[in-house]
């Protein structure tokens, strides 16, 4: 296919940092560029995923907003789509926002077949109605201290998740906009497009703690 | 930037139609095409190409000129027919300065009202006051003082004009070389000559100063009115574009097959296809020469310089 233009990096094991890419086919990624650059854990490089050498370079991958189906077909038109199943087989940690979360689920509402299908979740798209229906709400997540600043956009809601998922955030109406299992990060809304970025940081940590020699990783953060 | 939500019942702290809403869903639409369509039927062959969204309109540009007459809002029953066969984003087009086309538009749930030139323009004065409106806009702009006024008015996202149907893209060029000029121009300034800037854009030296700071628009632009083919979506996005509209350039290209067969269906899905992959990767020219590859006979088109100032469309809504 194509050269990838940025030399795979050292491994983790060596500098004691991760590289975390942000899926570059199409939506807002340069939103979650910025914001893991500005999300204030150290020891975490970041690179714009499109090809395969890139997507085999990375300790931790973000599937951003935009439109599913384009990122969907976009994966499968560059043969992505199987090597990126398997490096979540393998266990890589992916945090889905919106899109992204709709890319994970293993199961989509009026969708024969769900994209990556990697986490134990339904998810039904659009589920709030048209773009006019879309709304910023606050919401409270676990392992946040203090509400997060929530944008919905064209949103999707978790219907059901399985019984390995936690569960992190809920609407008042109970409905579920953001889930957890192993090191797969699910939200139906958009921390990249506020400046708070608390939930990068998380991702960050949780891909800081996923990678191998993590201990010389985690001494980098916390001596920092 | 004002918010102009307002909160519904469900929760006490819930905003819908603000301004992070509206500018936000062009972002996600960003790296992606949208593409013109007449039918559900087309529709659906963008959506299969990978479209991030699709623009209903009542006939493509290349026809509008052929035909002549006055160009409106798509039907009602049309809209409705792709919104229910397609789960991306549906726009539609209402005539500049028609604020009740916009009205209807909202009313059928569109998700972006394009107040757009390719129609025929309803007022020759105003635009549409379009921070009134919960749904957002898209409008057209040839240069800064056009997309800055167009922002004022509401708009939260802008697409240099180009010339729509034409299949020639060198007003996409112009257009998108001149924004950027104007923006480049302005990073250079010191802060005490944005004040004339301001006048003469006859703007707000807010949007001026915000220009200044990001360096680029405060809403998403994408490129469109030209584009007929893979090496136009990928120049336009080497330019500066963050996304191209295509019109034209897809659903009259295949004209090497007969008119309603597969076949020409067929072509213009590849066409379509090719064009979203290069602007994903519209900095690679491995992977443009190869998606490049086998697609059908561009739109034969009509070039801009031998069209008289009276057909261009571009001049409409300054």
């Amino acid at each position: 296919m194509t050269p990838a233009t940025s030399g795979s990096p050292a491994p983790v094991a060596e500098t004691g940092r991760v590289l975390i890419g942000v899926l570059a086919l199409q939506g807002d990624f340069a939103e979650h560029l910025a914001s893991l650059r500005a999300c204030g854990v150290e020891g975490i490089d970041v690179i714009e995923v499109r090809t395969l050498a890139q997507l085999e370079s990375v300790d931790g991958l973000i599937i951003p907003g935009g439109e599913s189906t384009t990122i969907a077909r976009l994966l499968l038109a560059f043969d992505l789509m199987d090597p990126l199943r398997a490096r979540i087989r393998e266990g890589l940690p992916v945090w889905g926002t919106c899109a992204g979360a709709i890319m994970l689920a293993t199961e989509v509402t009026n969708l024969d077949r769900p994209p990556i299908a990697a986490m134990d979740i339904t998810v039904e798209r659009n589920a709030f109605g048209r773009q006019i229906d879309s709304f910023e709400e606050d919401l409270t997540v676990t392992g946040l201290d203090g509400p997060i600043h929530a944008v919905f956009i064209r949103a999707p809601v978790i219907t059901r998740a399985g019984a390995g998922v936690d569960v992190l955030c809920r609407l008042e109406d109970g409905r579920i906009v953001a889930a957890r299992q192993g090191s797969l990060l699910a939200t139906a809304f958009h921390p990249e497009l506020t400046p708070d970025h608390r939930i990068h940081a998380m991702f960050a940590r949780m891909v800081l703690d996923h990678a191998p020699g993590h201990g010389r990783a985690r001494a980098a953060v916390e001596t920092s | 930037m004002t918010t102009n939500g307002n909160t519904n019942g469900t929760s006490p702290n819930r905003a819908t139609g603000t301004w992070v809403e509206k500018s936000g869903l062009a972002q996600m639409l960003k790296g992606g095409v949208i593409m013109d369509v007449m039918e559900a039927e087309q529709a659906i062959v963008a959506q299969e190409a990978g479209a991030c969204a699709v623009m209903a309109l009542e006939r493509i540009p290349s026809q509008i000129r052929a035909a002549g007459g006055v160009a409106r809002m798509s039907h009602v029953n049309k809209i409705k027919e792709i919104q229910s066969a397609v789960s991306i984003p549906v726009m539609a087009k209402a005539r500049i300065g028609h604020f009740v086309e916009a009205q209807i538009l909202q009313a059928l749930g569109v998700d972006y009202i394009d107040e757009s030139e390719v129609l025929t323009p309803a007022d020759d004065v105003h635009h549409i006051d379009k921070a009134e409106f919960s749904v957002p806009f898209v409008c057209g702009c040839r240069n800064l003082g056009e997309a800055l006024r167009r922002i004022s008015e509401g708009a939260a996202m802008i697409r240099t004009k180009g010339e729509a149907g034409t299949g020639d893209i060198v007003e996409a060029v112009r257009h998108m070389r001149a924004l950027w000029a104007d923006i480049r121009r302005i990073q250079g300034m010191r802060d005490d000559e944005l004040y004339v800037v301001a006048k003469d854009l006859q703007v707000s030296i807010d949007l001026v100063r915000d220009v200044k700071r990001l360096g680029k628009l405060p809403v998403v632009n994408f490129s469109a009115g030209g584009v007929a083919g893979p090496a136009d979506a990928a120049l336009m996005m080497q330019l500066g574009a963050e996304g191209v509209f295509v019109g034209s350039g897809i659903f009259e290209s295949g004209k090497e097959f007969p008119e309603g067969s597969r076949e020409r269906l067929e072509a213009q899905r590849r066409m379509a296809t090719a064009i979203v992959k290069a602007v994903t990767h519209f900095n690679d020219p491995q992977i443009l020469a190869e998606v490049s590859q086998d697609i059908p006979e561009s739109m034969r088109g009509q070039s801009v310089s031998s069209m008289a100032p009276s057909e261009l469309l571009a001049g409409r809504g300054n």
